[in-house]
């Protein structure tokens, strides 16, 4: 008999504990093994990417590592300080090391971020640099008057370190102002606030309509006979086994003015030739679109939840008193619950995401921040595209962590 | 003919036909009277039609042809849910998303019973079924047996006159699926209530049944109280599903009355009692249980015909001794003798003589 | 569809390095890098023995960004816009190419000389001239009626219909000011004040309406073709090419043209870096400068070349007044600025795409 305080131990005196660990080590070992390559793989082209994306987002040396004396002496003094003597000769010696290493382009560019028209301001000044001589402001000025706006060197010194939060400034829709407070930027240039309401409005549209459309199918899906239910399958998935490209653009072919839908309606005398439908290179077009392309997603959960709620459920129901609509509403809707959730996640983060959709159909008025991000991309603004990339992830995550506190992550079906 | 229902039946099945694909039936003319109060069980093979009986009485499904009635009125358009009868289901059916109290709660509040009613009514079904302290459970967290109380209690909240019940002892083990068997008969008879009862079970349609009707191919082979039907299964089929039977097959060589003469395939002639067997030189099969069949000389009646056996194995069962004979030229004719102290003992290789009365072999016409 | 962060890239870049007898030149795909296959990489090979292998991309300035920075440089040539070639000659990505080092023109003139004022720049070598025009689809007007000036493009009173826009501030907002009476000279004078800005976008809200706007350079003529569209900005190359080889009825309104120009620059640690300069130094020469001209129409930067410019490849007519250079069709044009877009291509960016969004 054991004492019930004692540890127990193994019949040749080891401590149980100890045993169970060791007897389990060669399987965990091997289980390792056995991840390990998937492992290996997710984080190089997942996790170290994702990681270095967000580090971009507030992470551009390309001015503080070409300007090290201007900001050394941005360090020294106080945001508000009149640039001085020392603070030109700081900035002269810093140009000349740039035109020597060719780097003032891409230190421009990172100021003109932050400031537009420094640009062309700092690669000129960077071409002449040869000629700065003491007295340094007298020459900087000389070369261009800009030089005196307190606003450039706001700007500068916003630059002058390498990490900082102006991207995240610029992605909601805020900029510095020449004394380095914050404030948001004249209406006419705010976007990105705007932009991320409508892409998250936008894409819950799309989720509450692919819902809609998907829950008749995958009921249907799961009710009929194996044989019937697996040709509507194959319908379901025809649209995966096609190239989004052809996809989005045989829409194209159906929605435009004189597609195959506006020449049917004009055919029938739903609409006069003169008032054609607007269907597509605008927000419909990429409601339209995005919802076909986004279904499966819907669908598959949901079909995956419905096909093991015995129907004896909806029968017990029927059979305590409930009509058909309250069986539906109490005991098969709730039931189908994780397949909505995980439907809809699922079909929201798609969409948030979606680039290449918007990009084709959705013409002035139906992009997404993802065509934005992609935007900067273009422009080689790398750190702005990670910083809206980062509120958009971060924007996924709150929706995710809402939707765990509401449902339960634990209640997500995905098929 | 036990408990056979007098004038207006309860539920009346008449002429129903029911048939999935157009092509065959299902339910080929069903008439079957259940009275009230009755506590009736459709037995028989999986597809014989009975669970498709209850479906259409419960409303999941329609009648072909024919109608149904249900205290004198055709029930045949009423939807299910407007049909006011309780039924439980083969796995419980219970709602998972919802407790046990919930679950309850569901048949009352889609009746628009107040609050405080359905408190007291879901306590005093739980009670009924000592799961008076479950309401809050949650169906997953509960037994089996538990799980089928609760459905029990959930088919009766809202106090039916008539429980259907779809084979609901099926998942059970059989020490719990007895115990439910005696607790179900017991609620039968304390609440009054119909009960139409589906099961493939033999032994639980005997138990706790007022009448059985055995179902074969889309019809009822014999609707009877269970001792008739162990005793006077009226066809093959019937002898056969119901209880163990030795069948030795013949042809009748005398007919008077009720008494017969039949002359087995290798020349013997046994006495029977002829059961739906109209002519001399009809083929038949006859029928002895086991436990009927005698091989002391003392216990068999005056002038009974005798066969010749051979003991091939006797295996000992505890309250009873099975013993494997060969007779009239096949090996599988059993006889069950009681485990007593004066029992006689025999053993592989003996030779004996064995018999019976007359009454107790039922020579069926061949189906 | 493209463009992958600068870390993907270095992981993904797995191509092998090019060996010595072979560069890897980036360019634009379709019927424009077709023209330079037959006008510099065939003859090129023929005369040298180098092969020429041939890669695609929608704007060859971001991936050569990306690979210059991750170290991991594929590409010998990259085909560049001019306004990128500033911008990475000035982060340093791609590398100075000296003009002395590059061919006199036929008749002897020096290469400085030769090329058309201000296009011969620090790290890019000019290859040819190409403009964003206004297109439009003559079979829908009556012989003569039809666009003929940019402000055409901005009425809708008097030529209704869905217009194409190109969804991009540079070249729109030009072309808004000069239909808005603003002489070419004096536009960027007037985009420089926010007035002009203003002035600009306000022209644009005219047509928003009727706007359709697209993004790939192939998207205008498909618009016209099937009918989404009456008019379009597009470039006068993909036009020239609906109309010469699929027989559209497209025509150009040449007035108001703005023109840029692109050319080859080297990107640094480029593997074969010296066949690459053998490489521009033969391309952009007299002679191909012109050959190219004869499949596409974009015009050659030389001086030299314009008379060496001969019949469209396979008819019998001469491709010059095709050209954005041919003198009739410089009368009302407007040179694209560097300087203007390389300060403000990101803040008109995204005041252009809050134009967009707005309803």
């Amino acid at each position: 008999m054991t004492d019930a305080t004692a540890p127990l131990t193994t019949t040749d005196g080891r401590p149980l504990k100890a045993a169970l660990a060791a007897a389990g080590a060669r399987a965990r070992r091997r289980a390792l093994f056995l991840v390990l390559p998937l492992l290996i793989f997710v984080m190089i082209t997942f996790v170290i990417p994702i990681g270095q994306m967000l580090h971009q987002s507030f992470y551009n040396p390309y001015f503080s590592r070409n300007a090290p004396n201007v900001a050394a002496w941005f360090a020294g003094n106080p945001v508000g300080t009149e640039p001085d003597e020392a603070a030109y000769a700081a900035l002269a010696e810093d140009f000349r090391a740039m035109q020597a290493a060719k780097t003032a382009g891409e230190a421009a560019t990172r100021v003109n971020y932050t400031l537009p028209e420094t640009r062309s301001l700092i690669t000129k000044t960077a071409r002449n640099a040869g000629d700065l001589a003491p007295p340094y402001k007298e020459a900087f000025l000389a070369i261009d008057k800009k030089w005196a706006d307190p606003a450039v060197w706001q700007a500068m010194r916003s630059s002058s370190t390498a990490y900082t939060s102006d991207f995240y400034l610029i992605a909601a829709d805020f900029e510095r102002a020449a004394d380095g407070t914050v404030q948001k930027v004249p209406d006419k240039q705010r976007i990105y606030v705007k932009l991320f309401i409508k892409t998250f409005i936008l894409s819950a549209l799309i989720t509450v309509i692919c819902l809609l459309l998907a829950f008749p199918i995958a009921h249907l899906l799961a009710t009929l006979p194996m044989a019937k239910a697996n040709l509507l399958m194959i319908l379901v998935l025809l649209p995966f086994w096609t190239s989004l490209l052809v996809r989005t653009t045989s829409w194209i072919v159906l929605l435009q003015q004189k597609g195959v839908v506006n020449e049917t309606f004009v055919a029938l005398g739903l609409v006069g030739d003169g008032n054609r439908l607007n269907l597509i290179y605008n927000q419909t077009g990429t409601i339209i679109v995005m919802t076909h392309i986004l279904l499966p997603f819907m669908v598959l959960p949901l079909y995956s939840v419905m096909r093991v709620i015995p129907p004896s459920y909806a029968r017990a129901a029927r059979s305590l008193g409930a009509t058909s609509w309250t069986t539906f509403r109490r005991i098969y809707l709730p039931q189908t619950l994780p397949g909505i959730g995980a439907g809809a996640l699922l079909v929201f983060i798609l969409a948030v995401g979606y680039y290449i959709t918007p990009a084709l159909v959705g013409g002035a008025d139906g992009q997404l921040i993802s065509n934005l991000i992609d935007f900067h991309m273009d422009k080689s603004n790398w750190s702005l595209a990670a910083a809206l990339s980062a509120l958009l992830l971060v924007g996924v995550l709150l929706l995710y962590w809402l939707y765990d506190r509401l449902v339960g992550i634990d209640k997500l079906k995905l098929g | 003919m036990a408990a056979a229902p007098q004038g207006d039946a309860y539920v009346a099945f008449k002429h129903v036909q029911k048939s999935y694909d157009g092509v065959s039936l299902v339910v080929k003319d069903l008439n079957l009277d259940i009275a009230k109060g009755e506590f009736l069980t459709m037995l028989g093979p999986s597809g014989s039609g009975k669970t498709t009986c209850l479906m259409m009485l419960a409303g999941f499904e329609t009648a072909t042809h024919g109608e149904i009635l249900l205290d004198g009125r055709n029930i045949n358009m009423v939807p299910p849910h407007k049909r006011g009868i309780g039924m439980v289901f083969q796995n419980y059916a219970l709602f998972p998303h919802m407790t046990v109290g919930e679950n309850l709660s569901f048949p009352l509040e889609v009746r628009g019973m107040g609050k405080d009613e359905r408190e007291t009514r879901i306590k005093r079904a739980l009670d009924m079924v000592q799961m008076g302290a479950f309401a809050a459970r949650r169906p997953a967290q509960l037994s089996g047996g538990q799980q089928q109380r609760i459905a029990l209690a959930r088919a009766l909240v809202f106090d039916p006159a008539l429980v259907l019940m779809d084979e609901p002892l099926g998942a059970l083990d059989k020490q719990l699926r007895e115990h439910m068997q005696f607790e179900i008969k017991h609620l039968h008879e304390s609440l009054g209530i119909t009960v139409v009862y589906v099961t493939h079970d033999q032994g639980e349609a005997l138990t706790m049944s007022d009448r059985i009707a055995v179902f074969n191919d889309g019809r009822i082979q014999q609707l009877a109280s269970p001792a008739d039907l162990y005793e006077r299964p009226e066809n093959s089929f019937v002898a056969g599903f119901i209880g163990e039977n030795n069948k030795l097959p013949g042809t009748i060589e005398e007919l008077s009355g009720d008494k017969a003469l039949v002359r087995l395939a290798t020349g013997e002639v046994i006495d029977a009692t002829p059961v739906n067997i109209r002519e001399k030189g009809q083929q038949t099969l006859v029928s002895i249980r086991p436990e009927r069949v005698e091989f002391k000389p003392g216990m068999m009646p005056e002038g009974a015909h005798t066969l010749d056996a051979e003991v091939i194995e006797v295996i000992y069962m505890g309250d009873i001794l099975r013993a494997v004979l060969r007779v009239a030229g096949s090996d599988g004719f059993v006889m069950k003798m009681r485990n007593t102290l004066g029992q006689t003992r025999l053993s592989a290789g003996d030779r004996i003589k064995v018999g019976w009365h007359p009454q107790d072999a039922r020579a069926l016409d061949v189906i | 569809m493209k463009r992958l962060l600068i870390l993907t890239t270095a992981f993904g870049a797995l191509a092998l390095p090019a060996t010595a007898d072979e560069i890897t030149v980036m360019g634009w795909g379709g019927a424009y890098t077709a023209s330079q296959i037959e006008a510099y990489h065939k003859p090129f090979t023929a005369a040298t023995g180098t092969t020429v292998v041939s890669v695609d991309s929608d704007n060859p300035a971001t991936p050569i960004k990306a690979q210059v920075e991750a170290n991991n440089v594929t590409v010998d040539v990259a085909i560049l816009e001019i306004a990128d070639a500033v911008r990475l000659c000035d982060e340093g990505v791609i590398i100075p190419i000296d003009p002395a080092s590059l061919p006199a023109g036929v008749d002897g003139t020096a290469a400085a000389d030769d090329f058309l004022p201000g296009t011969l720049t620090e790290c890019m070598v000019p290859t040819d001239i190409f403009s964003t025009i206004i297109a439009y689809d003559a079979s829908k007007y009556a012989e003569g009626e039809g666009p003929k000036t940019i402000a055409d493009f901005f009425d809708t009173e008097k030529f209704p219909g869905k217009r194409g826009i190109r969804k991009s501030p540079k070249v729109t907002l030009e072309m808004a000011l000069m239909a808005d009476g603003v002489p070419a000279g004096e536009v960027y004078a007037m985009l420089e004040t926010p007035e002009g800005l203003d002035r600009a976008f306000a022209k644009l809200d005219t047509i928003k309406a009727d706007a359709v706007f697209w993004e790939a350079g192939a998207q205008p003529p498909q618009l016209l073709a099937d009918g989404e569209v009456v008019m379009t900005m597009a470039y006068n190359g993909r036009i020239f090419n609906a109309a010469q080889q699929e027989g559209k009825p497209f025509d150009i309104v040449w007035d108001g043209q703005v023109y840029e120009w692109e050319g080859m620059s080297i990107p640094k640690g480029a593997p074969n870096e010296a066949a690459a300069l053998e490489f521009v130094k033969f391309a952009t020469s007299s002679e191909p400068a012109a050959k190219a001209a004869e499949f596409i129409s974009y015009g050659p930067p030389r001086k030299s070349s314009a008379s060496l410019v001969g019949n469209i490849q396979g008819t019998d007519q001469p491709m010059s007044p095709n050209l954005p250079t041919a003198t009739e069709n410089l009368t009302n044009a407007l040179a694209s600025s560097l300087d203007f877009w390389a300060d403000r291509d990101t803040e008109l960016g995204e005041r252009y795409n809050a134009w967009l969004a707005a309803n």
